[in-house]
């Protein structure tokens, strides 16, 4: 089965592409990022995992055009990233719902802010349709201080998907979450992930995280945050919590874990 | 009976409950009879202190002779007497301040919140001037604008100016980098992510400077007052306290406090109408809303 995913995947050719990507502050003193390769084909999902301060997060702001690179470049469906993109959907470690809007409000905040009020309140159904995607359904008028932790990232999940980005990039989205939830929201990412045939770039710390979730796990090291390898992940999907059990599961997991530990000696 | 009652040293009356919380006395008492207590209280110690001729009245009035100039005072305002007209001179001021204050204050607040140039170049001599004893001015406005109400509003505005620029500046700081992470991602302009992010965000810190002004601004018009004349409330209590009429100085404070007390209710009332997301317990609107 993990053949015919790597076999199909082959023939597509990249909708995101990353090449020779560096990232310095401080006229070369601090490199944060070095000679960064990736390629995302339609309906990928990828994950970068390392430890803290290997240039995660500086990659995922210049794969969204929120900072730019010192060097190489960033083509998303054939266009140069320069600055924030309407088919870029972002999420974060925290959900920042904004507690002076309803849940509708901030899911539909994304729209507001790019066509305006006429446009957002013509949206209204398509983030109704979001929420009951993600079982929400019937909190549409509630704030945000009536929504629990795991109902906060889920909202937060549909304000990213209600412009309909083409990629996805997930900074650490339920790591602030207890691991039960979070390895239900995990699954419910994969879900969603499937059924809109998403690309997605998840950065996160936890390596069983990134083997669930991947196609493809990228391990970065630091100073210079680099890729230093990429990891293929022949799960068949979907993929099920159970899997975490399987030989197969274990080994790309103590393949990242020492790959990271021999990183952090470097 | 559970095993763990069983196992318990003794059981009380019901048999099943062996531990309980215990709830203080004070939590029993409402709110209100516990300050009616400390308030009677009060009241009964000072009337003893000056019936007892501990405390001449001519220093210290007893709340006999306070509570019937009280009335006295009372009637006066009512009937629209001279007292009245005063009452209205110190309001106007307070009025005016507290709208000049805010002009002010939200300019510069926004002029130091969102402009670096505003940050480090106009911060630090707000700073500055806002440690400055800031009285020591009011010779210097009735220099400038005269003995009538504009001195003293100038004074007023000057006080209370002061928390609502810091408040402004600090709510528009609220924000923290998630938020403008996001707003940055979804394309906003800077006009949006002030309107739409920064803003709110920092409500509830303007909503405290505006409090904090909403105070200072009586005791600013009064200050005025004193030290520069005019026909308002702070005249009325300078004379008072020449003739040695402590009763009146008293019952003048007391009505005079009301004003400050309205002015805070207001702010407190905007507050709970602007900012429904952030209402805290110490909120008076809000307990007033229970």
């Amino acid at each position: 089965m993990s053949a015919t995913i790597t076999a199909g995947s082959e023939l597509r050719p990249p909708i995101y592409e990353l090449s020779n990507v560096s990232k310095h502050y401080g006229d070369r003193a601090v490199v944060a990022l070095e000679g960064v390769d990736l390629k995302l084909r339609k309906g990928e999902f990828h994950s970068v995992i390392g430890s803290s301060g290997c240039g995660k997060s500086t990659l995922l702001k210049i794969m969204a055009g929120l900072t730019p690179p010192s060097k190489g470049r960033v083509i998303l469906s054939g266009t140069p990233v320069m600055g924030a993109r309407p088919d870029i959907g972002m999420m974060f470690q925290q959900a920042t719902l904004f507690p002076w809007r309803t849940t509708l409000q901030n899911i539909l905040l994304p729209i507001e802010i790019r066509e305006g009020q006429a446009a957002a309140d013509a949206a209204r159904p398509r983030a109704t349709a979001l929420l009951e995607l993600v079982g929400l359904k019937g909190f549409e008028s509630s704030y945000p201080s009536q929504l629990s932790g795991g109902m906060a990232q889920r909202a937060a999940i549909c304000r990213m998907l209600v412009s309909e980005p083409e990629v996805l990039l997930l900074d650490e989205p339920f790591s602030a979450l207890d691991e039960i939830t979070r390895d239900f929201m995990n699954m419910e990412l994969q879900r969603i992930c499937m059924e809109r045939n998403a690309t997605a770039f998840l950065v996160t710390h936890s390596i069983s995280e990134a083997v669930i979730l991947s196609d493809v796990v990228h391990v970065m090291s630091a100073r210079p945050g680099r890729v230093v390898r990429t990891v293929e992940i022949d799960l068949p999907r979907p993929r099920a919590l159970e899997m975490t059990t399987l030989p197969a599961f274990g080994e790309h997991v103590s393949t990242i874990r020492n790959l990271l530990d021999k990183g952090a000696f470097l | 009976m559970s095993e763990l009652s069983a196992a318990g040293p003794a059981a009380s009356p019901d048999g099943d409950t062996i531990w309980t919380e215990r709830t203080s006395l004070g939590s029993a008492v409402p709110r209100w009879v516990s300050m009616l207590i400390l308030l009677v209280g009060f009241l009964g110690l000072w009337q003893l202190v000056t019936s007892a001729g501990i405390v001449s009245p001519l220093i210290l009035p007893s709340p006999a002779a306070t509570i019937v100039d009280l009335g006295f005072v009372g009637r006066s305002l009512l009937s629209g007497s001279y007292m009245l007209a005063a009452f209205w001179v110190t309001a106007q001021e307070v009025i005016w301040g507290f709208v000049v204050a805010l002009a002010i204050g939200v300019s510069l607040g926004i002029l130091v919140g969102e402009t670096s140039i505003g940050e480090r170049a106009v911060m630090p001599y707000i700073v500055a001037i806002d440690t400055m004893p800031k009285l020591a001015f009011a010779p210097l406005f009735v220099a400038w604008l005269g003995f009538g109400i504009s001195s003293k509003v100038a004074l007023a505005a000057f006080i209370s100016v002061f928390p609502i620029v810091v408040g402004t500046a600090a709510g528009l700081h609220a924000a923290d980098e998630n938020a403008r992470m996001l707003f940055k991602s979804i394309g906003a302009s800077r006009l949006q992510t002030l309107l739409k992010l920064k803003i709110p965000t920092g409500l509830p810190q303007f909503f405290t400077g505006l409090k904090i002004a909403a105070i200072s601004v009586v005791s600013g018009a009064i200050a005025g007052e004193f030290l520069g004349g005019g026909r308002g409330f702070g005249e009325l209590i300078r004379v008072a306290a020449a003739q040695l009429d402590t009763p009146r100085v008293f019952s003048l404070i007391i009505y005079l406090s009301f004003l400050g007390l309205l002015m805070f209710g207001m702010v407190s009332w905007m507050q709970y109408k602007f900012v429904f997301w952030h209402r805290t317990s110490g909120d008076i609107a809000s307990r007033a809303g229970k």
